[in-house]
């Protein structure tokens, strides 16, 4: 993990001093709403409906044992002893004081972390896979290039007022586990011929009103020209980028106004006085970030007989046999694996764990995986580096703290944004219509019989809960001042991303679970072997969903 | 006299900004726009005092860079403080076009960006009367040492860690 030099560490704390005397001049009047407005933004403070809310950077995913002993510290000093994971891998505070929140910030500088461009219309935390690192598919690991595009997208000089935010992230592997797609930069990391590490680039996805896939900009970008080629595509986009509109500001529509081929041209055009500059990158640097991704001490383990024991264990406990099939994850180095703990127990907000969860976390990741601790996208958290063999105590202790609920990847491991318990934005509550799925589909054997099934859920087309990306996904909308809720089905965020179409007129809050039964009914009949939810509808079509759903054909 | 923070000092601001659509100079020295600069470059030459020039943010520079060299001023307009195009008009203009003289940023801005308007190559600021200009200016140094490329930095700090 990336270790923090005197220079990185004194831009933390400059800022945090920064923003110190911005607070103090705003709560003396010296300084306005609105000029105050960018400057918390930038330094991850929201104001909504109930509270401020703060959301911490945790680049790329990663957090040790010490920095998550940290957050469970100050959701106690500062907050109501709870933090919230959200789907950039990023934390948040949902109750800080404003006159706080530089205090938050010097505690989290001192334990190398930030909340630095975590809002507001700026570059944001970059995100990746959650089995970076780890995972078989893996051609190359992400994070020593995200901490390099962290490096330079901190405190940018040019960047610090784009038309709109802009969010950028790394795929390292054949599949896809960072909704790079979606991303108003996706960079997936590829070979050449020769064998030398490059980028393709993707420019233009996202959600929100108008979501968009990313469309390739360029096949092969060399390793040593990422930040002159991202300084291109941002110089032209800060440049040209619509100001009028705030939902015409993202880069999608940019390139969709221009047309990819135009906006591709516009960047090279740029990038030809940029490339071979000064900001080009050596090899000592990307070899010195490197240096920090390097492999733990993996014992030497004899993966048979580790593997029959686990086996051997599976067999008897039906519980830990369900946990090993949808928590635990194969990785590269023989006789580990990654554990993800879910932040999905029924009745809880999802993404949210309690300071005592985060100690527990920060106490299994000492003991099982190298003080590491991994956040996903979909709001869980991964412990990568378990040696098989501590398994079944890990899971023991996991499932004291709540922490193994056996359902990842399956529809009660839900995205669910706020809604309108907490957002002013929102049409409808988003919780309780998680809540209510969660309580319906609580028979174990029933959720693991439907297999992998991505179900998410957004309080208004901001789409914070992605549905749009989800198998199933459930959008609140406003009727007449009452809370609806439209259906899509077919979405997708992995490699063959797809934006899912709507299901036919939006439906109640009372009509969405028995609705959500009869899709997976649908889904039951006409599945084939191991097909998942998501092939069979690709195979079958919207037609006999529909018609279960509203009774006729139409 | 109105003040100007340059170079880190607070001076006297002796330039007048004139508007775009003015047909009438006034006496001294005078930041025109664009327009002004180009077209009515017979009228201007007749004036007594300095000459410089002022632009939009939004401009394209690239079109008239090179038209705007010899000004010993280019003044660059924010329309509001948010609107952050200027900051990529200032970094072509010192680092493309090697542009040696004043860069000023006027309009719209406010203390807390001078630190990122310096480091894109500003080096003098206008303000409302309002702002204590000598307070403003300690924002010019939040930070000691940054990451990346820019006018005021030729080398990364990968470069030099
Ligand atoms: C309750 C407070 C929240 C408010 C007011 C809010 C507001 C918004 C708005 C207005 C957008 C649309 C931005 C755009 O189209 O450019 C947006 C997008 C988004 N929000 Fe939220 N949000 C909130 C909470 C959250 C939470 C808790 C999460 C994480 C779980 C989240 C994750 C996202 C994501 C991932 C996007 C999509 C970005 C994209 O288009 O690529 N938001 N939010
Ligand atoms: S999707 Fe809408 S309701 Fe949900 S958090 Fe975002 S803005 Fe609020």
């Amino acid at each position: 993990m990336y270790k923090y030099d005197q220079y990185d560490q004194k831009l933390v704390d400059e800022r945090v001093e920064q923003f110190r005397g911005q607070t103090q001049r705003f709560l003396a009047g010296d300084i306005t709403e609105d000029e105050f407005l960018p400057l918390r933004l930038q330094n991850g403070l929201y104001v909504q409906r109930l509270a401020p809310m703060l959301r911490i950077a945790v680049p790329y995913g990663l957090l040790s044992s010490v920095q998550v002993r940290k957050l469970a510290d100050i959701s106690r000093k500062f907050d109501k002893g709870y933090v919230h994971f959200t789907t950039r891998q990023n934390i948040q505070l949902n109750w800080p004081k404003l006159e706080e929140v530089p205090d938050i910030l010097a505690e989290l500088a001192s334990v190398e972390m930030h909340a630095i461009q975590t809002s507001g219309n700026c570059i944001r935390n970059t995100t990746t896979d959650q089995f970076a690192g780890v995972a078989i598919d893996e051609i190359e690991d992400p994070r020593p290039w995200c901490e390099i595009i962290r490096q330079w997208s901190t405190v940018h000089p040019e960047f610090a007022f784009l038309p709109r935010k802009f969010k950028i992230a790394v795929c390292g592997s054949e599949e896809d586990r960072a909704a790079f797609l979606l991303h108003d930069i996706g960079l997936q990391l590829v070979k050449n011929k020769r064998g030398e590490t490059g980028f393709q680039v993707f420019v233009g996805g996202g959600l929100g009103r108008t979501p968009v896939i990313a469309s390739s900009i360029r096949e092969f970008l060399p390793k040593e020209h990422l930040l002159t080629y991202l300084d291109a595509i941002l110089r032209v986009y800060n440049r040209y980028g619509n100001r009028d509109n705030k939902y015409k500001a993202r880069i999608k529509i940019l390139v969709r106004a221009w047309t990819s081929e135009v906006f591709t041209e516009r960047v090279e055009a740029e990038w030809v006085h940029l490339k071979d500059g000064p900001a080009t990158l050596d090899g000592s640097e990307i070899g010195r970030v490197k240096s920090f991704f390097t492999s733990p001490d993996y014992l030497s383990v004899k993966e048979a007989s580790v593997d029959s024991e686990v086996s051997a264990l599976a067999a008897e406990n039906r519980g830990f046999s369900r946990w090993l099939d949808r928590n635990v994850s194969a990785q590269k180095q023989p006789g580990y694996a990654s554990v993800s703990l879910s932040l999905k127990p029924a009745g809880v907000a999802p993404g949210d764990v309690t300071d005592r969860q985060l100690e527990m976390i920060a106490d299994l990741a000492d003991r099982f995986s190298f003080g590491e601790i991994r956040s996903t996208h979909n709001q869980n958290i991964v412990l990568a580096d378990v040696a098989k063999a501590d398994l079944f105590q890990l899971w023991q202790l996991a499932k004291t703290s709540g922490l193994a609920t056996p359902n990842i990847g399956t529809i009660n491991d839900m995205i669910c944004c706020p809604g309108g318990d907490y957002c002013s934005l929102a049409n409808a509550k988003s919780i309780p219509v998680a809540e209510a799925i969660q309580r319906k589909f609580d028979d174990l054997d029933y959720v693991y019989d439907l297999g992998d099934l991505e179900l998410n859920i957004s309080g208004c087309m901001n789409a914070c809960g992605h549905h749009h990306i989800g198998h199933i996904g459930i959008l609140g909308v406003d009727k007449k001042g009452e809370e609806w809720y439209q259906i899509q089905l077919g979405g997708s965020a992995n490699k063959d991303a797809a934006l899912g179409k709507v299901l036919g007129p939006s439906l109640s809050r009372d009509a969405v679970t028995d609705s959500i039964e009869k899709l997976l009914d649908v889904y039951v009949e006409n599945r084939l072997d191991q097909e998942a939810f998501l092939a069979t509808y690709q195979r079958i079509g919207m037609e006999k969903f529909k018609q279960r759903v509203y009774g006729t054909a139409s | 006299m109105a003040q100007l923070l340059k170079d880190g000092q607070v001076i006297d601001n002796s330039w007048i900004t004139v508007a775009g659509d003015a047909t009438e100079f006034p006496e001294g020295d005078l930041l025109v726009s664009l327009d002004q600069w180009l077209q009515q470059k017979t009228q201007l030459e007749q004036h007594r005092g300095s000459l410089g020039v002022w632009i939009d943010g939004n401009e394209e520079i690239e079109a008239v860079a090179e038209l705007l060299l010899v000004s010993p001023v280019i003044a660059i307009k924010f329309p509001k403080f948010a609107d952050g195009r200027g900051f990529s008009v200032a970094r072509l203009l010192r680092e493309r076009y090697t542009y040696k003289g004043e860069i000023r940023a006027i309009g719209e801005i406010i203390r807390d960006q001078l630190y990122l308007l310096r480091r894109c190559g500003f080096n003098a600021f206008e303000f409302g009367a309002q702002v204590n200009l000598a307070e403003a200016s300690a924002s010019l140094l939040d930070f000691s040492d940054a990451y990346q490329v820019a006018a005021d930095q030729p080398v990364p700090l990968f470069k030099r860690r």
